[in-house]
């Protein structure tokens, strides 16, 4: 510790004194995470950081104040609003109309049978068909949402887990049938399973062949398609259920770790892949937790992968990452308030160093965005890129004292969290007895008990409640039955129209390669080719795998 | 003294954002009922044969994708064809008021939307099964 100098320790104390004399209006003072916040920092606070060491330069280890040299000055983060609705022409409309209004990549959200293997036509895809998501069950559905849009030249983000191989070769196959090489191709397939059984729940197989599935799509990209993020490690899942913002920059970072360690394990060196792995956060509602949580990242990744895995490539050491903004920040009261709470997400999105954006629309906790409402999301991030002004130095807060602490507390507790997963014995133990679950319901309990105690707050919700808000009634966007009929009918037409042998070749193959070793992907791709269903390949896989069942717990 | 409360919680469908069942199941245990939690990707079929065998008297479902058309309707009918139409459908997401009064009328009870809290849903089961208990006795 530096010793205080007499002049501000006597400052210090006269405004302690005066400070424990001083009232307090009426609040809990915590973030959304539950975490007292102190009245004030000062430097003494942070007098145990190595300014060189801890937070150094954008561009250089340790990445606290931005994975590059220039940030925003050489290039503004990546606007990426996140869509998919309907059927597969309905969202290629929709990403017409998003390209032309200046968003620069696309980023797919399929529906829940795609998420979850099942083909439009399978009864348990009922009720569902294109409803959060669009539908996408063989190739011929790929080949129509990308129809007129040339996959060389953007980059696209695709939100699939458990299936995440198989619809990657339907999009690299569309691809080569468009005439694009697959070194072309840049983009990123969310592929990160760990989260689907700690948060999400939209797994298929058991954790061991999911793993198994995702170092193959490691490998191939590193070995095939250079250009792709084969994995986004995702904690804006586990926020969204409930966790802290600690619990989900621990819990991400740790699934992180555990991919390298997989593919580590395969045979791949850590330079080989590292430098195309991904990161995914959510922004809530707390401006500066949010930010300190984002530079914390960074320096604890840069850390563990040199200091642990011995990476040495640059890239293999940053941490670059998409953020979202809280759909669970979002009120149904009062929606146009929306649009205000996801502007100061975005901001600390942007603060915080991230790489791509999506803000949500006002309108999602009533159904998908309308046409209107997502535009006013993208318009948000076009305002402060260019009206704002923060893009136009790096890491403005830096220096900051009080961002400064919280970010060695977030570093702080994220390193006391990985320490109780190793006794646990490791992330897929650790989530097989339910451990993650059960953390994330206690603190999404805990936050809902204190919401109806006042001690958090949401405007339109437990205070300044109007009983009446019909003046910000939005329409909705509805998706009718009839996208579950053409779906349906257009999965019976191409199952009468294609070669029924090469597809059983196909799915022989992908059965053989699945009980041996070999990569799967080339296995895949020809399935695909043969306009193979998704159903169709995910029902081999559950015949060679298995399936999965959480531990019931709350 | 009366029986405490039997209540199944449960999420039809394919969704797996668990987070209001959970929450909702815990604020029930801790209000003193009994709660079976029977998870994620239940089928309708699933749901009213477990809220059979565990003989509930209250199912609560959680459906935020957009499903809840058929899912709701479904468990309801399929309670009533196993003789159980006396259980209670009642549970909440992401749905419409318009589609809310629409399930009303094929027979779930009240459902809750975001912004709902725990003790109006809590108020909300403990006096709609004294009713149906009274309703029952007096029968």
């Amino acid at each position: 510790m530096t010793s205080r100098t007499t002049a501000p320790a006597s400052l210090f104390d006269r405004w302690s004194e005066a400070w424990s004399k001083a009232g307090q209006r009426d609040a809990a003072f915590e973030t959304v995470s539950s975490a007292p916040v102190r009245p004030l920092v000062t430097p003494q606070d942070v007098a145990g950081t190595d300014w060189e060491r801890d937070i150094g330069f954008p561009g250089q280890f340790p990445y606290t104040r931005g994975p590059y040299v220039s940030m925003y000055r050489g290039k503004l983060w990546t606007m990426r609003q996140f869509s998919g609705f309907g059927s597969a022409s309905d969202t290629n409309a929709r990403y017409k109309y998003l390209l032309e209004h200046g968003q620069d990549g696309l980023s797919v959200a399929f529906d829940l049978p795609t998420l979850m293997g099942y083909d439009a036509d399978h009864p348990r895809s009922a009720g569902e068909v294109g409803r959060c998501g669009v539908a996408v069950s063989s190739l011929r559905d790929m080949e129509v949402l990308f129809d007129g849009i040339a996959l060389k030249d953007i980059t696209t983000s695709m939100t699939i887990n458990s299936p995440a191989a198989i619809i990657w070769a339907m999009y690299l196959v569309t691809a080569q049938k468009q005439g694009a090489r697959l070194d072309q191709l840049g983009g990123t397939t969310q592929n990160d399973i760990l989260k689907e059984y700690i948060a999400q729940k939209e797994y298929i197989f058991p954790p061991q062949p999911s793993m198994r599935l995702v170092v193959d799509t490691m490998e191939f990209a590193a070995r095939h398609v250079p250009r792709w993020h084969a994995i986004s490690v995702s904690g804006y899942h586990i926020r969204e259920a409930g966790s802290t913002a600690a619990q989900e920059l621990a819990f991400t970072l740790a699934d992180g770790f555990a991919y390298v360690e997989a593919a580590l394990a395969r045979g791949l060196q850590v330079d080989e892949f590292a430098p195309r792995l991904s990161f995914f956060f959510n922004s809530h509602v707390d401006f500066f937790e949010e930010i300190a949580k984002f530079r914390a990242a960074r320096r604890i990744w840069a850390r563990r992968m040199r200091d642990r895995y011995g990476a040495r490539d640059a890239r293999s050491q940053t941490l670059r990452f998409h953020t979202q903004t809280a759909g669970c920040s979002l009120t149904a009261q009062q929606p146009l308030n929306n649009i205000v709470r996801t502007t100061w997400e975005a901001l600390a999105g942007v603060l915080g160093g991230t790489q791509s954006l999506h803000t949500n629309s006002m309108d999602e906790t009533l159904a998908l965005p309308t046409e209107l409402a997502v535009k006013v999301a993208l318009r948000t991030q076009q305002l402060i890129a260019y009206e704002s002004g923060v893009a136009n130095t790096i890491d403005p807060l830096a220096g900051s004292w009080f961002v400064e602490d919280l970010t060695n507390r977030m570093e702080a507790e994220a390193n006391a969290i990985f320490a109780r997963i190793d006794e646990l014995g490791g992330v897929v133990p650790a989530l097989e007895q339910g451990w993650f679950q059960r953390e994330i319901g206690k603190a999404a309990y805990k936050y809902q008990r204190e919401l109806e105690a006042g001690r958090q707050v949401i405007v339109g919700v437990n205070k300044f409640v109007e009983e009446d808000d019909a003046d910000q009634k939005l329409e909705v966007l509805k998706i009718t039955e009839q996208t579950e009929k053409d779906c349906v009918a257009g999965l019976a037409a191409l199952r009468r129209e294609r070669s029924e042998a090469k597809v059983r070749a196909a799915l022989e193959r992908i059965r053989g390669d699945a009980g041996s070793s070999v990569n799967l992907m080339p296995a895949f791709m020809q399935a695909a080719e043969s306009y193979a269903t998704l159903g169709e390949m995910v029902d081999v896989l559950r015949g060679a795998f298995g399936t999965w069942r959480e531990p019931s717990v709350f | 003294m009366d029986q405490p409360i039997r209540v199944l919680v449960a999420k039809p469908g394919l969704d797996g954002h668990d987070r209001g069942a959970k929450v909702v199941a815990a604020a029930l245990r801790d209000a003193g009922m009994e709660v079976i939690y029977g998870g994620l990707h239940q089928t309708p079929e699933a749901i009213a044969e477990m809220a059979v065998q565990e003989d509930v008297e209250v199912v609560g479902l959680s459906v935020l994708s957009g499903a809840h058309m058929h899912q709701f309707p479904r468990v309801v009918e399929l309670l009533a064809a196993a003789g159980a139409g006396h259980v209670l459908v009642t549970g909440g997401g992401i749905i419409p008021a318009e589609d809310m009064a629409e399930l009303a009328r094929r027979g779930t009870g009240r459902l809750f939307g975001p912004g709902a809290t725990l003790r109006e849903l809590v108020d909300y089961i403990r006096e709609e099964v004294g009713r149906r208990r009274t309703a029952a006795r007096s029968d």
